[in-house]
């Protein structure tokens, strides 16, 4: 249901009736590598391009969710899910295999909470039983088409950031146990005019304060009302501008409640610039890290905004800003 | 200039955060860069000079003609690094003290060549292998060009050569 300007309450309160994490071999050396239920020792995953390796870990990721959700493949009304690749290959292919009716849907790194709000709305208004979001990326593919070879020697400014090999999906269902969605926010397009590549988490953090606003607003909260408040990948410059941003506003989120996907995935012996990035951070963080504190009481609410940054490598060759997307979704226990 | 030209576009409020942004980014290690770029590419240029002594000293060239060999062997190297994976790493390092050498340059072509294989021979590696390195072939042949016009308009207006 419609609650203030842009968000969604569910009446119902879906179930996050299970979540997987799949990640590759540099994830695998990172803080959270026990949240993962599949990690990958080798950035091929024996296929025989980067692109087949990312495809294979959105399908794992799937297979895995279903598998803990306890039902069939066949029970799945709906698969939602998208990536970075051009014409989202990664998740319409994988879409092929699990066989399951697909909605490809593009957020950039956003996509995980737009999948995630989408599937507890479909499910929340009876249009589906079971749904499933998911997404994944892979460094080496978005290194490719984004910016240069893998193995080419540039030097990567401190803003860069690490695109996270790996995927994430949930199942989401009408009953059952697990945590709940309880409300969503959809975030609209910002663009403050940063158009370097390399700095995503500038451009990408008014467009998570935007709708972390918006959220408060439309439901009338304040940030008491949650324990964490995640977002997906602003790295530390976004995440420091974040804080400030919501300091000039006058909009009081302490500290301790704001954390940030991107710097949690990675440890700080790991030469990551930033922080961590991608469709997959968000998503790999959430539905192991995260949700397990939150399945083991840690906390009681928390609000995931994942945040995407909607350029294209022909969009900033023509010196376009970066216009960017946030989507917040509120779990609890 | 580029910056005002782009900030006509912005509006004040981009033009706000633009700066309230940038005092966020930590700047560029620009004297730390500029020092190991000097010493790595420094030591890239020593080896060479190694390199091209041992074709003089122990096989038939003189300085002039040692000059292709000693580039040959170090684009070997650097195409080698590249394939194994460690080239990136010396880079993120080094900055441009490895891609200001022809090694740069090997490990510009040889990235782009493995990235693409998996298109095919004819449009992946063929077609892309020259993607980052295109340009400055490009650019370089017009350069020389432009000086070869300028050398020759200056002998033929009786110039010293």
């Amino acid at each position: 249901m419609l609650q203030g300007h842009q968000s969604w309450m569910f009446q119902n309160k879906p179930v996050i009736l299970s979540s997987a994490a799949v990640g590759g071999p540099f994830e695998a050396q990172g803080n959270l590598a026990d949240d993962f239920d599949l990690l990958y020792g080798d950035l091929w995953l024996e296929q025989d391009s980067f692109e087949k390796a990312e495809k294979k870990m959105l399908e794992d990721a799937c297979d895995t969710a279903v598998k803990k959700a306890g039902i069939q493949k066949e029970n799945i009304n709906f698969l939602l899910a998208g990536d970075l690749m051009n014409q989202i290959i990664s998740s319409s292919f994988s879409a092929r295999t699990v066989g399951v009716p697909y909605l490809g849907i593009f957020g950039a790194c956003s996509t995980s909470m737009e999948g995630l709000a989408l599937a507890a709305q479909l499910v929340d208004s009876g249009a589906a039983k079971y749904a499933l979001a998911g997404t994944c990326s892979h460094n080496a593919t978005a290194e490719k088409q984004f910016r240069y070879p893998t193995e080419y020697g540039s030097q990567k400014p401190p803003t860069a950031q690490w695109t996270v090999t790996g995927a994430g999906a949930a199942v989401v269902a009408a009953s059952g146990t697990g945590p709940r969605i309880v409300s969503a926010t959809i975030g609209r397009v910002v663009d403050m005019g940063i158009s370097d590549p390399f700095n995503m988490g500038a451009a990408m953090a008014p467009a998570a304060v935007d709708t972390i606003e918006a959220h408060f607003r439309d439901l009338q909260i304040t940030a008491d009302h949650y324990d964490i408040i995640a977002t997906g990948d602003l790295g530390k410059i976004g995440h420091a501008i974040a804080r400030d941003l919501f300091e000039k506003h006058n909009i009081n989120v302490p500290e301790s409640k704001l954390t940030d996907c991107g710097l949690l995935i990675y440890s700080d012996k790991q030469d990551v610039q930033a922080g961590g990035s991608g469709c997959a951070c968000c998503a790999t963080v959430t539905y192991g890290h995260l949700l397990k504190r939150l399945r083991a009481g840690e906390w009681k609410r928390m609000l995931v905004i994942a945040t995407g940054a909607l350029l294209s490598p022909l969009s900033y060759q023509q010196n376009e800003s970066i216009p960017c997307v946030a989507h917040a979704v509120a779990i609890e226990q | 200039m580029g910056n005002k030209a782009k900030n006509k576009k912005l509006t004040p409020t981009q033009i706000e955060y633009q700066s309230f942004a940038q005092a966020h980014e930590p700047a560029r290690p620009v004297v730390k860069n500029v020092i190991r770029a000097f010493f790595v590419g420094g030591a890239i240029c020593l080896f060479g000079q190694f390199i091209q002594n041992f074709f003089m000293t122990y096989f038939n060239f003189t300085e002039k003609t040692a000059g292709n060999p000693t580039v040959a062997v170090l684009v070997i190297i650097s195409v080698l690094l590249t394939g194994f994976g460690v080239y990136d790493k010396i880079a993120q390092y080094a900055g441009a003290g490895t891609a200001v050498p022809v090694t740069g340059f090997a490990n510009s072509i040889a990235s782009a060549a493995m990235e693409h294989r998996s298109e095919g021979l004819v449009l992946g590696v063929g077609g892309k292998m020259f993607k980052l390195a295109g340009s400055v072939i490009v650019f370089g042949v017009f350069a020389a060009f432009v000086i070869g016009l300028l050398k020759w308009a200056w002998s033929a207006i009786g110039g010293m050569s």
